[in-house]
């Protein structure tokens, strides 16, 4: 690991003062650390290099309260263990508190925190070991994973320069959930609609999402629940439990009268960012819910998919998670709310 | 102390507590698990600088031969181990999980503890000891 100061700071304009000083030279070179669990695993890989890195576990960023609209605002440094057994979380937005809890093991949830939780890097196996070529850690190096070891990686999204999955499960559901994240930098505040916070790899695989160096993420903040919407993740992977997703849905959904009135689907597993599935929601508004047109809404994203050489299975593994997760939605599988 | 030191390596290191075990020092094992605050975590992913005013709990803070906690107590009982290697954090999380919102089942026990290993296979035996207590505490 490479030597880094250690800052601690208490307050936020301390930290922007802090980061922005150090930011600058290149990209990484001064990390925020929350629960660590990315952080100082890649720091450990030599993957992560930051020669600062400032605590910033006693800002006051660890609050759930709810909003004027409704909603509710989820603080940076929530524990996702927190997050996922919050009474309000659990009962408005269902889909949240089961993608959480599907994550990692009770340990780590008890550390990760609703901001590291977004920014978590791709489990890739080249990402992680600094012997391979990789674009993503060494702009320019080549990937190593298009005709490598990529049975976990993207079919959605991917580019000839990087084919790395979100691994996030949390980050599907806030996908679904159309979340908004809320930033900080030196030039004031800002708030990014989570569709838009991630970027694809494109020919830039190292730039992963909109923030800015030194800024830091304050909240995720989610609308009020649609009146009568059920909302739910469904994750398919290698073992039963602490284990990444290989396929995963979050729904929110509205059925009234026969007809499906409001669907909001995300992928997590299949692509390089969070999935948002715009056109099979467009597949399955006004239908009547029925297994055909499920298989239509799940045939409308992966028409798309271009699977590589070990993940092919991915392509019929999703559209079975799509499929299932509605069935069970519509079956008043997930919690109801408003109603 | 080098800001690079995990929780993990001072308290091994450092402090010679060496209860707690480095297994994957990756977060992929849970033989690392402390408690800080009464909360369980793994102590290879964190430094310790971070934890200056916190309240860390070990294995060794549980009890010890002779006065052992009812968790130990019933690992020996059940034969909740082979070779002992996770064993401790096993325990830790074990303990953690008696004030979390765990369900009644062998599948709740299976799933809150599913992030400690254990490569000899003991886990029918962890899972009959953390129920034992269980149903011990509710009595
Ligand atoms: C063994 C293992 C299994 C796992 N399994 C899963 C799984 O199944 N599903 C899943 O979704 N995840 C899984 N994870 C990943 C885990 O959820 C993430 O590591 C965690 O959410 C990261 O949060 P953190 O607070 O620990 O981040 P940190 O490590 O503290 O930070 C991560 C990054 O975010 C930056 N950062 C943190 N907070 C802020 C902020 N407020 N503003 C700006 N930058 C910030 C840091 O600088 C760093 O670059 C697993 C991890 C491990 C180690
Ligand atoms: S897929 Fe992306 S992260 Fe993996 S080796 Fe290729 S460039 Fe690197
Ligand atoms: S040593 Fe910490 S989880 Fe394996």
């Amino acid at each position: 690991m490479r030597a880094f100061t250690f800052k601690q700071v208490a307050r936020q304009e301390e930290a922007l003062l802090l980061s922005d000083a150090h930011a600058g030279a290149s990209p990484g070179e001064v990390r925020f650390i929350a629960g660590g669990t990315t952080l100082v695993d890649l720091m450990k890989l030599n993957v992560e290099r930051p020669s600062v890195v400032i605590d910033i576990n006693r800002l006051p960023l660890d609050k759930i309260e709810t909003t004027p609209d409704g909603g509710v605002r989820i603080g940076a440094l929530v524990r996702n263990g927190d997050c996922a057994h919050h009474p309000l979380l659990q009962s408005r937005y269902p889909a949240l508190s089961q993608a959480l809890l599907s994550g990692a093991s009770a340990q780590l949830r008890n550390m990760a925190t609703t901001g590291g939780n977004l920014l978590q890097r791709t489990r890739c196996t080249y990402f992680r070991d600094t012997v391979w070529t990789c674009n993503k850690r060494v702009p320019g190096s080549g990937c190593s994973a298009i005709g490598g070891a990529n049975r976990m990686l993207a079919i959605l999204g991917a580019s000839e320069h990087c084919i790395a999955t979100n691994p996030s499960d949390m980050n599907v559901a806030l996908t679904a959930l159309e979340a908004t994240v809320h930033l900080q930098g030196k030039e004031g505040e800002r708030s990014v609609a989570i569709d838009e916070f991630f970027h694809r790899p494109g020919t830039t695989p190292h730039i992963e999402n909109v923030l800015r160096p030194g800024e830091l993420i304050t909240a995720v903040s989610l609308p009020a629940p649609a009146p009568g919407s059920r909302s739910l993740y469904l994750k398919l992977r290698d073992r039963a439990t602490y284990e990444f997703a290989l396929a995963s849905a979050a729904v929110v959904l509205t059925a009234a009268s026969g007809r499906i009135t409001h669907v909001r689907l995300a992928l997590g597993g299949v692509g390089t960012v969070p999935w948002r599935a715009h056109e099979a929601e467009a597949a399955l508004l006004g239908k009547g819910p029925s297994p055909e047109i499920f298989r239509r809404a799940a045939e409308a994203v992966l028409q798309h998919a271009r699977p590589q050489s070990e993940n092919g299975f991915k392509v019929e593994l999703a559209r079975r998670c799509i499929t299932h997760a509605l069935t069970t939605a519509v079956a008043g599988g997930g919690e109801q709310y408003g109603s | 102390m080098d800001p690079r030191t995990t929780l993990l390596d001072c308290l091994r290191e450092t402090i010679h507590l060496t209860g707690t075990k480095k297994g994957c020092d990756h977060g992929q094992c849970g033989a690392c698990t402390v408690h800080i605050n009464g909360r369980r975590v793994n102590s290879c992913l964190t430094f310790a600088a971070m934890h200056q005013a916190d309240e860390i709990t070990t294995i060794e803070g549980l009890g010890e031969p002779g006065r052992l906690h009812p968790m130990q107590a019933a690992f020996v009982e059940h034969d909740g181990y082979q070779c002992g290697y996770y064993t401790s954090g096993q325990i830790m999380s074990a303990v953690a999980l008696l004030k979390e919102p765990c369900g009644p089942s062998d599948m709740d026990v299976k799933e809150y503890l599913g992030g400690n290993i254990c490569r000899c296979g003991a886990y029918p035996n962890i899972v009959a000891a953390v129920q034992a207590v269980r149903r011990h505490s509710l009595l």
